[in-house]
C-alpha cells in the first residue's frame, strides 16, 4: 500500500497547496483556476478511499458545471485591483474573527470524530474495491433517506424557481421569435400573386 | 488487467505503459487519416478534389500539416496571461486523450475498466470546455473571449441533455462499466440500445435518443453546424484566433480527438461497440473473434465519423439563441420524459 501512500501525500499536497493559493494569488480568475485543481485533486482523494461514484460526482457537477460558471462571472468582472487591496485593515478584524470561529469549528469537530464522540458506533466502511458504491448509495438514498432526498430536490427547484422568477421580465417593446409560427407558416400565408396592369402598377 | 496484480509491480507498470502508448499512438495515428477523411468528404459534398498531393491520393496531407505547425514559431500575445495561454492547449489536449482509458475497442482490449466509466466519459468531456475557456480569456482580446464564454455555455447546456440520454441507457443495461454496456448489447443487431436493448418495444424511445445523443455530441465538440465558439463569420476564429503553430495544433488535435471519442461513444452505448450484427458461429475467447470485434469497432466509428463530417459539409451553422433553445426547450424535456419512460418500462414492463 506504499503506492496509495504516495498517491495520497502527493494529492493532498496538490490540494492544500492550490487551496492556499486560492486565497493568496492576485489575479480572481487564477484564484477559481486554483479552485478548480483543489477540486480536481480532493476527487483524486475520493478514488483512493474507494468513492469512485462520488468522485466522478464531484468532477462532473462541481467541476464541470459549478467552477464553469463561476470562471464564467469572475473572467466578465472588471476587478480595479488598486481597489481591491484597498481596506485591508478594515476587513482584517472581521475576516480574522471568522477565520478563528472556523479553525476551532475544525478542530472541534476533529477532535469529536477522532475520539469518536459524534460519530460512536458508525464504522467507517472498509474499502474492498469490490462493492459498487453507486448500488450502495442509490439504495439508502432511496430507501431510508428518501423524504430527505426528495425534500433537498424540492429545495432545488425552489430555488431555480425562484432565480427565473427574479430575472425574467418580458418587456413589450423587444419583439420576440416564434419559431412555432415560422415552422407552421406556408407559402400560401406569405405570398400572393396580384396582376399588375402595365402604367398603373398595383393599388393598395 | 486483473490477473496482473499479482505479478511484480515493474511487470504491471510496463504493462500499463504500453496499453496507454499503444492507445495514445492508435489513436493519433488513425487521427491523422480521419483528418484527411474529413476533408475528402468535405471536398466531395463541395465537388472539389481535396488533399491529393502528398503521397497517394493526398494519404500523408496530415502528417505535411504535422510538421508545417511544429516547425513554425510560437507566437505569444504581448498581452497575454502567459501560463495560462500555454496551458489551454495542453489541457484540451490531454483531456481528449485521457478520456480514452476507459474504451473498449475488442473484448478484453480496455486499459482501464472503471466501474463508473459512462461517469469517467462526462466528467472528462466536462473538463474538455476548460481548455477553450481558458485559450480564450488568456489571449487577452475580444473575439477569443467572446468564442471561450459561447463555448462555455453551450458545452454546458447539452452536458445535460447528454447526461440523461446517458440515465436512459444505463437503465437499459443495469451498469455504468462499458465493458458491460457492450456486453448487453451482444447477440446481433436486433440487441442493440438503439433497438431497444432486447427490449423490443423501446425502439421507438431509443432511436430517437440515439439521434439527439447524434446532434448534442455535435454541439458538445463545437462541430458545425454548431461551431458558434470559432464561427469565422462573426468571431474570426473564435477562441484559436492568437494561437499558432503547436499550441493550435494540441487544440486541433484535442478537438478531433474528442470528437473520434464522441463517434465511440455513440458506437459503444447504442450500436453495440464490437459486437458484430449477425451472431457470429466462432467461440468468444479466441484471437479470431477479438480481431473481428476491434475490426467491426473501428467500422462503425470511422461510419460515425463520416456523419460528422457529412454534417459539417451539408448544415448551415445555427445562431445561437437557437442552439440555446434546441438545447434547453428541446432536447433537455425530451430526454426527460424519455429517461421517465424507460424507467417506467423497466419497472413496470417485467423487464426486471
Amino acid at each position: 500500500m506504499t503506492l496509495m501512500a504516495i498517491a495520497f501525500y502527493i494529492l493532498a499536497i496538490i490540494t492544500c497547496g492550490a487551496g492556499l493559493m486560492v486565497v493568496t494569488v492576485k489575479n480572481p480568475v487564477h484564484a477559481v483556476l486554483f479552485l478548480i485543481l483543489a477540486f480536481f485533486s480532493a476527487a483524486g482523494l475520493f478514488v483512493l478511499t474507494g468513492s469512485e461514484f462520488l468522485a466522478m460526482l464531484l468532477i462532473v457537477v462541481y467541476v464541470g458545471a459549478v467552477a464553469v460558471l463561476f470562471l464564467f462571472v469572475v473572467m466578465m468582472l472588471d476587478v480595479d485591483f488598486i481597489k481591491l487591496r484597498q481596506g485591508f485593515a478594515n476587513y482584517l478584524p472581521i475576516g480574522g474573527a471568522l477565520a478563528l470561529l472556523i479553525l476551532f469549528e475544525l478542530i472541534f469537530v476533529n477532535i469529536a470524530v477522532a475520539s469518536k464522540g459524534a460519530a460512536a458506533g458508525n464504522q467507517p466502511q472498509v474499502f474492498t474495491g469490490q462493492d459498487q458504491n453507486i448500488k450502495a448509495i442509490g439504495h439508502v438514498l432511496y430507501t431510508q433517506y428518501t423524504y430527505l432526498f426528495e425534500m433537498a430536490g424540492f429545495v432545488l427547484l425552489v430555488a431555480m424557481i425562484g432565480a427565473i422568477v427574479l430575472t425574467l421580465r418580458h418587456r413589450a417593446y423587444v419583439k420576440r421569435q416564434d419559431i412555432f409560427s415560422q415552422v407552421t407558416r406556408r407559402r400560401k400565408d406569405a405570398v400572393a400573386i396580384v396582376k399588375a396592369p402595365t402604367g398603373e402598377g398595383i393599388k393598395e | 488487467m486483473d490477473s496482473f496484480s499479482s505479478s511484480p509491480w515493474w511487470l504491471w507498470l510496463l504493462i500499463c505503459v504500453g496499453e496507454t502508448l499503444a492507445v495514445i499512438v492508435g489513436v493519433m495515428v488513425s487521427l491523422a487519416f480521419l483528418l484527411w477523411g474529413d476533408r475528402k468528404v468535405w471536398a466531395g459534398v463541395q465537388m472539389r478534389k481535396g488533399p491529393n498531393v502528398v503521397g497517394p491520393f493526398g494519404l500523408m496531407q496530415s502528417f505535411a500539416d504535422f510538421f508545417k505547425f511544429v516547425l513554425k514559431e510560437v507566437i505569444i500575445p504581448a498581452g497575454a496571461d502567459k501560463p495560462v495561454f500555454l496551458l489551454a492547449p495542453l489541457i484540451s489536449f490531454v483531456l481528449a486523450f485521457v478520456a480514452w482509458a476507459v474504451i473498449p475497442f475488442a473484448p478484453g482490449w480496455v486499459v482501464a475498466d472503471v466501474n463508473v466509466g459512462i461517469l469517467y466519459l462526462l466528467g472528462m468531456s466536462s473538463l474538455g470546455v476548460y481548455g477553450i475557456i481558458m485559450g480564450g480569456w488568456a489571449s487577452n482580446s475580444k473575439y477569443p473571449f467572446l468564442g471561450g464564454l459561447r463555448s462555455a455555455a453551450q458545452m454546458v447546456s447539452y452536458e445535460v441533455s447528454i447526461g440523461f440520454i446517458l440515465v436512459t441507457v444505463i437503465l437499459l443495461t443495469g451498469s455504468m462499466r462499458l465493458t458491460d454496456i457492450v456486453t448487453h448489447q451482444q447477440g446481433g443487431i436486433w440487441n442493440w440500445n438503439v433497438f431497444g436493448g432486447g427490449h423490443k418495444l423501446l425502439f421507438v424511445v431509443m432511436i430517437p435518443m440515439m439521434v439527439m445523443f447524434y446532434i448534442s455530441a455535435l454541439a458538445e465538440t463545437n462541430r458545425p453546424p454548431f461551431d458558434l465558439p470559432e464561427a469565422e463569420s462573426e468571431l474570426v476564429a473564435g477562441y484559436q484566433v492568437e494561437y499558432s503553430s503547436t499550441p493550435y495544433l494540441l487544440f486541433m488535435i484535442g478537438e478531433y480527438a474528442n470528437i473520434v471519442l464522441m463517434c465511440a461513444m455513440i458506437t459503444i452505448l447504442f450500436f453495440g461497440g464490437w459486437d458484430f450484427p449477425v451472431p457470429l458461429p466462432i467461440k468468444h475467447d479466441t484471437l479470431a473473434f477479438t480481431l473481428i470485434g476491434l475490426f467491426t469497432f473501428i467500422v462503425k466509428v470511422v461510419f460515425w465519423f463520416v456523419m460528422f463530417a457529412m454534417a459539417k459539409a451539408i448544415v448551415p451553422r445555427y445562431r445561437y439563441d437557437q442552439l440555446m433553445r434546441l438545447g434547453w426547450k428541446v432536447f433537455l424535456p425530451l430526454s426527460l420524459v424519455a429517461v421517465l419512460v424507460v424507467a417506467a418500462y423497466r419497472v413496470y414492463g417485467g423487464a426486471l
